[in-house]
Formats: C-alpha cells, sequence, structure tokens
C-alpha cells in the first residue's frame, strides 16, 4: 500500500507533506518512536495526543528546527531533506508556533516580512512590504487591525494569532502547520481563527492543525492524525470517526471499534519502518 | 505573489484601510498621537532632552558669560566625541540586549595600537588607522564568539575582556610609559576646525539633504496610498532642522582664539562633521538594511528570529564587532585629543559615560528597543554635565555623583516606561 515516492499512477495527486517513520531521541528521551503522517492540499489534518505524545516534536522536526534521527520525509512526491529552518520555508512549508514567534518590538509589516525582507539594492523596499502585507491581510478578510504599522505588542491575542498565520501564507507556502492556534484565545477569537483555518484550506494548502480541543478538531479537520507516545495510533478522516473514537485513541493508542488500517494506510508499525529504502533518503 | 491562490471569493470588495486608501493623519493627530504615545510610555528620547534643556538653562543662568559662548559649545563636541562614538558602537550590543564592557579598554588597546605605530613603525597615519581600526575588528569577532557560539553572558565574557585588554595597554606601553602623538592629520581630528566657508556648504549640503529626502519620502508614501506623516510635522522637522544647524554654524564660524592676532580659531570643530557622517551611517544601517532589523528582532524575541530562518549567532558577533570597531574609532579620537596615550588610556570613566549616554539617550537595557541618535543626545547630556559643573567650578566628585543620579534616572524612566508600556500593550 505504501505508495512509492516517483508517481505510482495513482489518480490522486501525492500528498503535500508526508512523513514515514519519523523517529527522534534526545539523549536517552525518546520523543517520537515512528510517527507516520499524510497531508493532502486542500484539507485540514488534524494532529492530536495527550501531552508528551510528540506533537511538538514532530512539528518542529519537519520545520527543521531539529532532525530527525531516522524516517522519511516526501514533500509533493519528492524525498526531501529538510536541514534548518531556512530550508523549510524555502520548500514552503511554514509553521505557526504556539509561543507565536513574533517580535514585540517590531511592527506587524516587519514580523510578517522577518527574515525574507522585501529589498531594493541594499535598502529595505518597506512601501512594496507594507502593501503586501496589506494584500495577504485583506485576502484573508482580516479588518480588525487598525494599523498595520502598530506593535505586535499592541494586539489582542487573536490578531496576534492572524498576524502569525498571515505571515505563513505570505509565501507561495504548501504546507501551514499551526501549533495550537486556539489555546489561549476567547470564544469569539477561536472562531474567527478556525474560520481562517478553513480558508486555508479551501484556497489550496495542506493545513496540519496542532490541537488538544475535540470541538476545533471537528469543526475544521478533514482528517485526524492521532499521535500516542511518539507513535502514530491511527490516521482517520474526520467524516468516518466519533469523538469517542478519537479520545480512545488519544488516551490508549488504538481503538475497539475503528478499522484496522485507516485512511492513507501510512500507520505501518514503527518497529518495523525502514529507516531507508530503495529510492528514499535517509534522514539520520 | 501567493494572495491571488487564496479564494478570491473571499476578497473583500474594497481593501479597507489597511491597503490603499488609507486616511491621513491630519497635524493635530499626528501631535496628539504623539502625545498618547508618550503617555503610553514610549518616551524615546524625550526625557534626555527635556533634562538637556534644564541643565543648559540652568548652567547658563549661574554662569551666562561662559557656558553658551562659541568657545565652550566648540569644547563640549571634542569632549564629547569620544562618548559620543563609543556609545554609538554600544547601541548595537545594547539593542541585542547585551553590554560590553571591554569597550573602554578595546579603545585603549586599539589606540595604543595607534600611538606605536604612529611612533615606534613610523607607518603613516592612514596606516596606523587602518591597524588600529582591525585591531577592533578582531576584538569585536572575538567577544562576539565568546558570547554568540561559546556561549558566555557578555557581562562575563567582556568582564573578562575588561580586565585582559586593561593588561594589554599596560604591557604595550610599559608601567608610567606615555607615547606622545606628533601626526598632524591625528591631531586635527580633535583639535581642528573645519574652514569656515567648507562649514557653511556642509550645512547648506546636509540640510538640503534631509530636506530633499524627507519631502521625497514623503510624497512617494503619498503616491503609494501608505500612510505617511502629515506634510507640516515633515516642513517643522526641516525648517527646526534648519535654524538649529545654521545657528551653530554662524556661531561656530565667529572668531573664539584667546589671542585672534597671534593665532585665529574659528570654525565648527572637525569631530561635528565626523560623528554626523558615522550617525547616519550607522542609523542606516540599523532602520534602512534587513541586517538592522534583525538586530531589533534578535533584541525583541532572539528564538522568533531564530525560527525565522536567521542567523542570530551571526547578527550577535556582527554587533560586537561593530562596537569594538566604534570603541577603535573613539580611541583614535581620544589619542587626538590627549596628544598621547598612557597606560589607563580608555579607562576610568569613558566606559561608563558611554553606556551611559546610551541609555540616557533612550536606548533600553533590556534589548530591542534603541536608536543611533539616542548615543549623540545622551552623550550631549553627560557632556553639559562635565563641562558644565567644571565652569561652575564643582570638584570631580560632585560631577561623579550628578552624572550617576543622572543615569540612575535615565534608567529608572527606561524601567518604568517598560512597565506602563506593558500595562497599556505598547510592549
Amino acid at each position: 500500500m505504501r505508495t512509492p515516492a516517483h508517481g505510482a499512477p495513482d489518480l490522486a495527486p501525492p500528498p503535500s507533506l508526508e512523513v514515514r517513520g519519523g523517529r527522534k531521541n534526545f539523549g536517552a528521551v525518546h520523543a517520537l518512536r515512528g510517527v507516520d503522517l499524510v497531508a493532502r492540499a486542500g484539507e485540514v489534518t488534524a494532529l492530536v495526543g495527550d501531552n508528551g505524545a510528540g506533537k511538538s516534536t514532530l512539528i518542529k522536526c519537519i520545520a527543521g528546527i531539529y532532525p530527525f534521527d531516522a524516517g522519511e520525509v516526501f514533500f509533493q512526491g519528492e524525498p526531501a531533506h529538510i536541514s534548518d529552518p531556512a530550508k523549510a520555508s524555502e520548500m514552503g512549508i511554514e509553521v505557526v508556533y504556539q509561543d507565536l514567534a513574533l517580535c514585540d518590538n517590531l511592527d506587524i509589516v516587519h514580523n510578517m516580512f522577518l527574515g525574507r525582507e522585501l529589498k531594493k539594492g541594499i535598502r529595505l523596499d518597506e512601501a512594496k512590504m507594507e502593501t503586501r502585507a496589506a494584500e495577504v491581510l485583506a485576502s484573508l478578510s482580516v479588518r480588525t487591525v487598525r494599523s498595520i504599522r502598530q506593535h505586535v505588542a499592541s494586539l489582542s491575542g487573536g490578531q496576534r494569532q492572524t498576524v502569525a498565520i498571515a505571515r505563513a501564507v505570505l509565501w507561495n507556502s504548501k504546507v501551514v502547520i499551526l501549533d495550537e492556534p486556539t489555546a489561549a484565545l476567547g470564544v469569539a477569537q477561536t472562531e474567527q481563527v478556525l474560520q481562517l483555518v478553513r480558508r486555508l484550506a479551501d484556497a489550496g494548502l495542506a493545513v496540519v492543525l496542532v490541537s488538544h480541543n475535540m470541538n476545533d478538531v471537528f469543526e475544521v479537520a478533514d482528517v485526524i492524525n492521532v499521535l500516542y507516545l511518539g507513535q502514530t495510533a491511527a490516521q482517520v478522516r474526520a467524516a468516518e470517526s466519533s469523538r469517542a473514537e478519537v479520545i480512545e485513541l488519544i488516551t490508549s493508542g488504538s481503538s475497539s471499534n475503528a478499522p484496522a488500517v485507516p485512511v492513507a494506510a501510512v500507520n505501518v508499525p514503527a518497529a518495523d519502518a525502514p529507516t531507508t529504502d530503495a529510492n528514499g533518503s535517509t534522514l539520520a | 505573489m501567493s494572495t491571488p491562490t487564496l479564494s478570491p471569493a473571499d476578497k473583500p470588495t474594497s481593501l479597507s484601510h489597511l491597503a490603499g486608501n488609507v486616511e491621513q493623519p491630519t497635524f493635530s493627530e499626528a501631535v496628539q498621537g504623539y502625545i498618547s504615545k508618550v503617555r503610553g510610555g514610549d518616551m524615546g528620547s524625550l526625557p534626555a532632552i527635556s533634562a538637556l534643556v534644564v541643565l543648559s538653562l540652568v548652567f547658563f543662568a549661574l554662569r551666562p558669560e561662559k557656558f553658551i559662548t562659541n568657545v565652550n559649545v566648540a569644547n563640549l563636541f571634542q569632549q564629547g566625541a569620544v562618548v559620543m562614538l563609543m556609545a554609538m558602537g554600544l547601541v548595537f550590543v545594547l539593542l541585542l540586549g547585551e553590554i560590553d564592557l571591554s569597550a573602554g579598554f578595546a579603545s585603549g588597546v586599539c589606540g595604543t595600537v595607534l600611538a606605536l605605530a604612529l611612533t615606534r613603525y613610523g607607518w603613516p597615519w592612514y596606516l596606523a588607522v587602518a591597524a588600529s581600526l582591525l585591531t577592533g575588528v578582531v576584538i569585536g569577532l572575538m567577544l562576539g564568539l565568546l558570547v554568540a557560539k561559546v556561549g558566555i553572558p557578555s557581562f562575563v565574557a567582556t568582564l573578562a575582556a575588561f580586565l585582559a585588554f586593561q593588561g594589554v595597554v599596560l604591557l604595550m606601553i610599559g608601567n608610567g610609559g606615555n607615547i606622545s602623538i606628533t601626526d598632524k592629520v591625528i591631531l586635527a581630528l580633535e583639535n581642528n576646525n573645519v574652514p569656515p566657508t567648507l562649514g557653511w556648504v556642509l550645512a547648506v549640503v546636509g540640510v538640503g539633504a534631509y530636506a530633499f529626502s524627507g519631502l521625497w519620502n514623503w510624497s512617494q508614501r503619498r503616491k503609494r496610498g501608505l500612510l505617511a506623516q502629515p506634510i507640516q510635522l515633515v516642513v517643522l522637522k526641516i525648517v527646526v532642522l534648519a535654524i538649529v544647524v545654521f545657528v551653530a554654524v554662524y556661531e561656530l564660524n565667529m572668531e573664539r582664539g584667546p589671542r585672534p592676532d597671534l593665532k585665529s580659531i574659528k570654525g565648527v570643530p572637525i569631530v561635528v562633521p565626523f560623528i554626523i557622517l558615522i550617525a547616519l551611517l550607522l542609523g542606516f544601517v540599523l532602520t534602512r538594511t534587513a541586517f538592522g532589523r534583525h538586530i531589533y528582532a534578535v533584541g525583541g524575541n532572539a528564538e522568533a528570529t531564530r525560527r525565522a530562518g536567521i542567523r542570530v549567532s551571526w547578527v550577535r558577533i556582527a554587533c560586537f564587532m561593530i562596537c569594538s570597531t566604534m570603541a577603535a574609532t573613539a580611541g583614535i579620537f581620544a589619542v587626538s585629543r590627549a596628544n598621547s596615550v598612557d597606560p589607563n588610556q580608555g579607562g576610568s570613566n569613558v566606559l561608563l559615560y558611554a553606556v551611559g549616554a546610551a541609555v540616557i539617550g533612550g536606548t533600553s537595557l533590556f534589548g530591542g528597543k534603541g536608536r543611533i541618535i539616542d548615543a549623540i543626545i545622551g552623550g550631549t547630556v553627560i557632556a553639559v554635565i562635565d563641562n558644565g559643573m567644571g565652569l561652575l567650578g564643582y570638584s570631580a566628585g560632585i560631577k561623579y555623583v550628578v552624572t550617576g543620579l543622572v543615569l540612575a534616572g535615565a534608567a529608572a524612566v527606561d524601567a518604568l516606561s517598560r512597565r506602563r508600556a506593558r500595562a497599556t500593550g505598547r510592549g
């Protein structure tokens, strides 16, 4: 069932992002012990799991902050090696972190373009950046921000989250990973951000949504990937699954009534997952 | 452009006030905006400028015949130059939230290199200056590596360097030694003046360039529909600058030698255009380049900066290199002013005055906030205290106490305005 990296005559296009058998150790701690994840364009893939299941580690590995110790990553069907955050964003993978990763002392425009400033010669092209930032915010139907030149410190939680998400889609991103985007938000702001998440997927991006909140997950996700103790327990379609089932997967790592091999058949038992194969690159 | 890929159905018919047709603020709105910004805790250089005005008025009231004379004003610039130059470099390190305690003795080492190159090795001045600046670059690289790569807190790394450089100066000069400088070019830096005509030309060119760039930026931003300052404010700034510059040049071009028949002294001190030039260059780096933007970002949130794909350790190293190179520049001016170097070169209060100048000017010790102009404003405040209290005949002890109080006041303003800014959501 595992599709080879180079175009098996599958009718569906290859997933935007696929991780197979991802492993990561921190000394004696096995944070990831075999993770499989498939994220497709136009879909919201929720990544759920209890505290310490490895969600944050997984997205940091995908973002290039730590390298995987073993396992393979495919980006749009091609084997990929994500060595550092710059490489990840170059490929079109953007991560919006839980702690937002915004600089309070910079304004919205500067935050959105941080690390990828538009330049005219050696000078910053402030006018162009400002125009682009305004366009992106407008295209995301963001109209709650008073001035695009205000410091991020003066924004509300929902607005900050919006800026962080807008930054992620400013470039030709293919995959946007959102780490608990609604964790610190009130009801109305949560709703706004979830709508934004849905719009990103509808616009053709592959969205990975890390969340603890089953309401959020079932509201926007198309696919749910459950991590249990650093391993992928299952990846199921939200429409064919129930809360009880997902919660059982989160807490026990298996489900009594779930189909044994769900959606993309990606959850090959981690113990057997080879660290390399014929055409795949090894991420060691 | 990624925007068209986002569903066009969601595209609002008008881009709202975020793009395009912004509502331009009027003059009074801009003034009100500034007042609310200050009230919100973002005071910038306001406390320093108020202190400057108050101090000047006090000294003028007490010593009207001495304090604001062109002799003394010229003196002020020459006294303040070393501190200002060092403070400009320190702004870079302070912006990261780091400190460089070794800048004083680094300037001593670089000044000594200059003196030895000129005297013992008989190098021409330009090679000696290059050697001195290069020494600064190397020192900065070393400090930067210790802080960014080894991971020693900058306070400790530069404290170690402070002790070591003190020894290096002593070793190079010898105990109780003293090297006199006779090179005319080096001595001219701190002791000569710009010819009056050239002074006027520089003033007109400078003000003209400022006016042109201000108006050009304004018209460009208006044309592209971006938020711009009201034109009255732009013009007001140009007029104020022009008045200050022309009055200063006029005054400084007056004869101020004690015996004009023997030796005429007039013109703007050479240090002034030097400092302005360096400040413009460094200010450009900080505010107009991506590198400068990254410095602020590291000071604001280093982890966020790293995740944005910026090589944070490289930014840190570069800032320490700039700081030490500016310390070398300050060292060259210090040698020029003293006509010699001795084992205490760059010691005593030079470094503390420089850190004080940056902080008094409005640069935060917590990182992420500060400007090059802060170094000049704060340096002027310190020079005014030093100079004014000297004229009033106070002892060095009292001068230090007052300077210390002003610094404590400035740091308190910094800390309190941060608290206030957090309370009002500004940062």
